[in-house]
């Protein structure tokens, strides 16, 4: 349970998609200059992040990593198919878009309306994509994990791009430079908001997770070396500059 | 620019500056923003945008008109996702260490707003000459904002430029270090990019009065 409360507001607010890492610029750009439309863009991002990050990890779970295949016979356990995973996902959310557009027209026609144009946008959304392979590198444990990720990553991205909008309604009344009206100063105070969010870097660990993390990688990366070594003996000099590193 | 008439050759030098994907059509922000603290990752993620975008727009010129209207988002995903898997898999094999530093962001190339953009605008309804004339134009262009970020990033962040010390060694106060320079570690961070973008626009369009938006 824990696990859970921490990954949620790990994903909404210390790895908010558009502040940390940037996810789904283009649209958070485009469509944030009326409070209106940025809510129901917003919306159906939550949606479809939380329905196509558990689908992905299903896919990545029982047909793309490393012996994933096992559950066919043992015969099949070696095989690595993770190389094609970015054409699966997004196959699947080019999928899922297409069906969650029909389902939602016919049920909730009012539903529709208002996040009717905005579906389309929306497998081309890096955020959406983003999100699946987010999940495949930061090794999700659990279904209900993967359904927790996507979900609260939809809510960061539901809150910066709410944030934005009302930002940028009010600032058509300031006087800003010409050549940064519009376009350059959303990105500034984009900016500005991203390193506002820095500061919930230390919420839930009390700021101890960094060391940890460079620990980890460095870890990995002496054990990347250590098999580059056993198979190739020839490049041991190379080697040697990547431990000094 | 013998080779090119005077049309084809604008279709490759208006995206390079009044015409930018990034900072005039505002497409392709999100791994422009990500993976410029370092100079060769923005290099390395440049070519890999010039090359799936220039082959892209071919292949997609070429199915234009065998594609049916109603598939073609799908249909245009699937060519990318290829040629970003072969990306993906040439730099595993050839360049690890910095594969991993690029992580997800090579996979994102597949959403990159630019290359779906040029497919819907151009590919789609030119012939494969003009089509790729156009995407090496737009990723060039692109590619062009992506070092001139990672440039100042690197530089002013941990004063080295593709990983070579040109401001003097900072642990032994050598160079620019030795009269009390330092350097600003918040250049690696990601908001500092945002800035960077912006304060680019700001030059770009008081230069270029006509690009200046309404409010």
């Amino acid at each position: 349970m824990l696990e859970h409360v921490e990954l949620f507001f790990k994903s909404i607010f210390i790895d908010n998609m558009v502040f940390a890492t940037f996810l789904g610029m283009c649209s958070y750009l485009a469509v944030s200059k009326k409070v209106t439309t940025a809510v129901g863009l917003g919306a159906a991002v939550i949606f479809v992040l939380a329905v196509t990050v558990p689908l992905n990890w299903l896919l990545d779970q029982y047909l793309l990593r490393n012996g994933a295949l096992a559950w066919l016979g043992p015969e099949y356990a070696d095989y690595d198919l993770s190389f094609l995973s970015f054409i699966l996902f997004i196959a699947t959310i080019a999928t899922m878009v297409q069906l969650v557009e029909i389902v939602v027209e016919k049920f909730s026609p009012a539903l529709y309306n208002s996040l009717g144009i905005f579906l389309p946008l929306i497998a081309v959304n890096c955020a959406i994509l983003g999100g699946s392979l987010f999940m495949q590198s930061r090794d999700i444990q659990s279904l209900g994990l993967a359904f927790n990720y996507g979900l609260s990553s939809g809510i960061g991205w539901f809150l910066a791009i709410l944030a934005i909008a009302a930002i940028r309604e009010k600032i058509r009344y300031s006087n800003v430079p010409a050549p940064l009206r519009g376009l350059g100063i959303t990105f500034i105070i984009t900016g500005l908001m991203a390193i506002g969010f820095m500061s919930f870097g230390g919420m839930l660990t009390g700021g101890d997770e960094a060391p940890a993390e460079v620990e980890k990688n460095t870890v990995q990366k002496t054990e990347e070396v250590k098999t580059i070594k056993e198979t190739d003996g020839n490049s041991v000099s190379y080697n040697n500059a990547i431990i000094n590193e | 620019m013998a080779l090119l008439s005077k049309k084809d050759s604008r279709l490759i030098l208006d995206p390079l500056a009044d015409n930018n994907p990034i900072t005039i059509q505002v497409l392709g922000i999100c791994s422009a923003l990500a993976i410029t603290a370092e100079l060769k990752a923005s290099i390395v993620m440049a070519l890999s945008v010039v090359f799936v975008l220039g082959l892209g727009n071919v292949v997609i010129s070429l199915m234009r008109n065998i594609i049916p209207s109603k598939i073609r988002i799908i249909v245009q995903l699937v060519v990318v996702a290829t040629l970003v898997i072969i990306v993906d898999q040439v730099l595993k094999a050839f360049a690890y260490e910095l594969s991993k530093t690029l992580s997800v962001f090579i996979g994102l190339i597949i959403t990159n707003c630019i290359i779906m953009g040029r497919f819907e605008a151009f590919a789609l309804a030119n012939g494969p000459w003009k089509s790729f004339l156009d995407g090496i134009g737009n990723s060039a262009g692109y590619g062009l904002i992506l070092v001139i970020i990672g440039f100042f990033r690197e530089l002013l962040g941990s004063g080295t430029l593709l990983g070579i010390k040109v401001l003097g060694d900072p642990i032994e106060k050598t160079g620019l270090y030795a009269i009390g320079y330092e350097n600003n570690g918040f250049m690696l961070l990601s908001p500092m990019a945002l800035i960077v973008v912006g304060i680019i626009i700001w030059v770009q369009r008081s230069r270029n009065k006509a690009l200046i938006e309404e409010n």
